[in-house]
């Protein structure tokens, strides 16, 4: 065998549709460690007396919820799956994109789990939480050898009809954006769920736009944007949004936002996009690495 | 002040809640959303159930088919119960109360002005549960009673009985109070300050 031939990783798609299975279930049970001390670091700063009340509810919530082994909120969302795939990784992409639906099927009969996904005109619900283009799965590449990583994000309704585009103009600038923000976190109130991660998108065309939103809002706590500026504008949009007083669950509080997360891609000359994607504090994530030492479950 | 009720109840004590109350339910509830709602009032469904007096909290819950028994009579089990955003529902709450004789309306996120006019007028409230909680939610409930309309599952109408549902908060009353309306106008009030502290000029 060359040297070639050893750096090389065969996934197979049995092994995927397992992971996609497994990640759906525990997506929905265990929350991320970032978001439960999200919750710690908000409910020791938090000023109001409901709020913390709220507060301490969602923590117990989290701890009944693994303690009896069940689902942390009834929504089980639309499913997401993030496939970043390695140097030097052999997968038969459609049939990774056919196994991603078999495990997102098998997790709702065999669990069972609410089948949340609807045609968009007829309503009818195939109780498999699939259906035209759902699951969502977006596929990107890396740098990194002999690796696939599966991440799942079922993403809840409550927090994606918190989303917005808007198409500004180079003259409106910045603070066109930062409005944008704010506004958007005004109108949602409490039926976003909060304390949310806002998802920020700046730039691109108006589909990317929104994408990067999402990426966004669904990125861990404490991470940053890799941009010196977008960072700045993560720092100033999170004192902003948690000076509205809209508090957990649109009670009133201080605890409006764990974070404000900034994605942003070039843009073209004439444009200054900008789009809000939220996540609720439910913020469900659980990912898979397939190595050549077998994989690992996580977050 | 904090109130216990057994459902259903007249309108003398939907009328008695007032904006920050706190309430526990035991006996009967109602799940309802936004496809039973449509049916029932848009596509002229009806239902055998009685909501009259009762409390309806917007939901659509994860359930597992289970033999019908004493225990599980609708022939389903509960596996995790929550509550969905009630802003989408705004236009059924009126007819609700109207036809259906609903008292109270548990949902999470709030309503709106034709909400509050209606329980004004007819005499109800909104409590505000946790949105997210549900692992804790599904522990208030005893049993799926029955259920109707279930060609719309998830999304049927749901007869739960539960015990000890609560502490939820009067988050709106008969008598013109909204905690939403507080904070958003609260919201409204900081906001200019927000933007001008990180240099978006007026």
């Amino acid at each position: 065998m060359s040297a070639k031939d050893a750096a090389k990783l065969v996934v197979d798609p049995g092994a995927v549709e397992e992971a996609a299975k497994l990640l759906y279930i525990r997506a929905l049970k265990v929350l991320p460690d970032d978001i439960k001390q999200g919750f710690q670091r908000l409910n020791a700063g938090e000023s109001d007396a409901t709020a913390r009340t709220v507060l301490a509810t969602m923590i117990e919530n989290i701890e009944v919820a693994e303690r009896r082994d069940n689902l942390l909120c009834q929504d089980t969302g639309i499913p997401i799956y993030n496939v970043l795939i390695g140097r030097g990784v052999e997968i038969d992409g459609a049939a990774l994109k056919a196994a991603i639906r078999r495990g997102v099927e098998r997790a709702t009969r065999e669990h069972p789990l609410r089948s949340s996904v609807v045609h968009p005109i007829t309503r009818v619900n195939e109780q498999t939480s699939c259906g035209a283009l759902i699951p969502v799965i977006n596929i990107d590449f890396t740098d990194r050898p002999c690796e696939l990583r599966l991440e799942m994000i079922p993403k809840g309704s409550g927090s994606e009809n918190g989303s917005f585009l808007r198409m500004a103009i180079p003259a409106e600038g910045v603070d066109a954006i930062k409005t944008f923000v704010v506004d958007r976190v005004i109108e949602a109130g409490g039926k976003v769920c909060p304390p949310t991660i806002v998802g920020v998108g700046v730039g691109g065309t108006s589909d990317l736009c929104v994408h990067l939103a999402k990426v966004a809002a669904t990125r861990p706590l404490g991470s940053r944007c890799a941009d010196p500026e977008g960072a700045k504008l993560e720092r100033e949009l999170t004192q902003a949004v948690n000076a509205l007083g809209i508090g957990p669950q649109g009670l009133g509080g201080d605890s409006t936002a764990f974070a404000v997360h900034v994605e942003l891609a070039a843009t073209h000359i004439t444009m200054n996009p900008v789009a809000v994607n939220i996540q609720c504090h439910s913020a469900r994530r659980a990912s898979a690495t397939f190595t050549p030492e077998g994989v690992e479950i996580g977050t | 002040m904090h109130h216990d009720f057994t459902m259903p109840i007249g309108e003398a004590e939907a009328r008695a809640l007032e904006v920050g109350d706190t309430v526990t339910l035991g006996g009967t509830l109602y799940g309802i959303r936004d496809a039973t709602l449509i049916h029932m009032f848009d596509k002229g469904r009806r239902t055998r159930l009685d909501l009259k007096g009762h409390a309806v909290i917007h939901t659509a819950p994860n359930v597992k088919k289970v033999p019908g028994s004493n225990e599980n009579p609708a022939g389903y089990a509960a596996v995790c119960v929550g509550t969905t955003t009630s802003a989408r529902m705004e236009r059924f709450t009126r007819p609700l109360m109207t036809r259906e004789g609903v008292r109270i309306i548990i949902g999470k996120g709030g309503m709106g002005p034709g909400t509050l006019a209606a329980f004004k007028e007819l005499g109800g409230a909104y409590l505000a549960i946790i949105g997210g909680a549900a692992a804790l939610e599904t522990t208030w409930i005893e049993s799926i009673e029955d259920v109707d309309l279930d060609d719309l599952n998830p999304e049927s109408l749901w007869k739960f009985r539960v015990k000890g549902f609560g502490p939820l908060l009067v988050a709106m009353d008969s008598h013109g109070g909204s905690m939403y309306d507080r904070v958003n106008k609260a919201a409204a009030d900081r906001r200019a300050a927000a933007l001008a502290a990180i240099g978006v000029k007026g």
